[in-house]
């Protein structure tokens, strides 16, 4: 399964229910969520616990609009927008924490 | 003079996933003609909106991050920012694109405290 | 939405005459504005509409009319950073007027 989150993780549960529910599989943050892929953020701690049992990507467009595309955490892989569409396309389903 | 009060903008929302950033920033803008004693605070992930380097090319929006270097033609020179957002997101002053001051959470609390008006966005 | 039409190419604009596309501009198109609002395009004009168009650049707003006169007077001398210098030039308003013809958005908190 895929899991897509688009908000902050110091703003929103949204990226923290994910990891406390969702097993095993891909991760791609996009939006606002891309800050959980910068080093020296607060989440970056989880992040890197949740490597173990997931694959995380970004969404890299939006690390750029914010000025982080320097800053992914290692082990994160970004992604452009055809790479979004073929992880949506990889997975038998995809979920949106909105 | 006496007309004259203190407003405070509170912006704590990260730029470009919401609206709230921009619709801030020309609120401010507009704000800046009536002459008023004006503050800018960034705190959470509102400090965001001042990072350098933002690139909006690839998501196609507006990329309003260089107007906040116009704020001093406006004679908006007091931008704060709480320090302890700074530190829980790993950027520090010189990570940011314009001169601010950086005040500690109870600086920060004390500084509202003073204000006549104050804006949430 | 209308549109203009100067030398045989279409431009778009909005209800009010300015451009909708910041990259349509040139100076055919500049002359083109300023001659449907009765603008003379001297050296002096050209100067605060390349000031204008520099600042947005820098910015990406255009400035209100307070702020472009504190500006111009900071690089083009007190003489030009004046009020009436500038309403002089476009008696519409710098901020308004000048901005069509440099093929600004509106500034900032203009109606």
């Amino acid at each position: 399964m895929l899991h897509i989150i688009n908000k902050s993780p110091l703003t929103h549960s949204a990226l923290e229910s994910c990891l406390r529910v969702a097993q095993s599989g891909e991760i791609l943050l996009i939006e606002d969520a891309v800050y959980a892929a910068t080093s020296g953020n607060a989440f970056e701690g989880k992040i890197r616990e949740a490597m173990g049992r997931f694959k995380v990507y970004v969404l890299q467009p939006d690390l750029e609009a914010r000025g982080l595309a320097d800053r992914i955490i290692a082990g994160v892989s970004p992604v452009d927008y055809g790479g979004f569409v073929d992880l949506a396309a990889a997975n038998k389903n995809c979920q949106s924490w909105l | 003079m006496s007309d004259i009060k203190k407003f405070m903008f509170v912006n704590r929302k990260a730029p470009h996933g919401t609206i709230y950033a921009l619709e801030s920033l020309e609120v401010v803008l507009i704000t800046a003609a009536f002459d008023q004693d004006v503050s800018l605070v960034f705190l959470d992930d509102g400090v965001y909106q001042l990072k350098k380097g933002q690139q909006t090319k690839g998501i196609e929006t507006k990329n309003f991050s260089p107007a906040y270097r116009a704020l001093e033609g406006y004679d908006i020179e007091k931008l704060y920012v709480e320090k302890e957002s700074l530190e829980a997101r790993g950027l520090s002053e010189e990570d940011l694109l314009v001169d601010v001051t950086v005040l500690g959470r109870a600086e920060m609390g004390e500084l509202m405290d003073q204000q006549d008006v104050v804006l949430s966005f | 939405m209308s549109n203009i039409e100067v030398n045989g190419k279409s431009y778009e604009t909005d209800e009010e005459g300015y451009l909708v596309n910041l990259a349509d501009w040139n100076t055919d198109v500049a002359n083109y504005i300023a001659k449907t609002e009765n603008v003379d395009m001297t050296d002096q004009h050209w100067e605060v509409i390349n000031f204008l168009r520099e600042y947005f650049e820098e910015y990406q707003i255009a400035p209100a009319v307070r702020v472009l006169t504190k500006a111009i007077g900071k690089k083009l001398g007190a003489d030009k950073g004046n009020s009436e210098y500038l309403y002089g030039l476009f008696p519409y308003g710098p901020g308004k007027q000048a901005c069509k013809i440099a093929g600004l958005p509106k500034p900032t908190g203009c109606v």
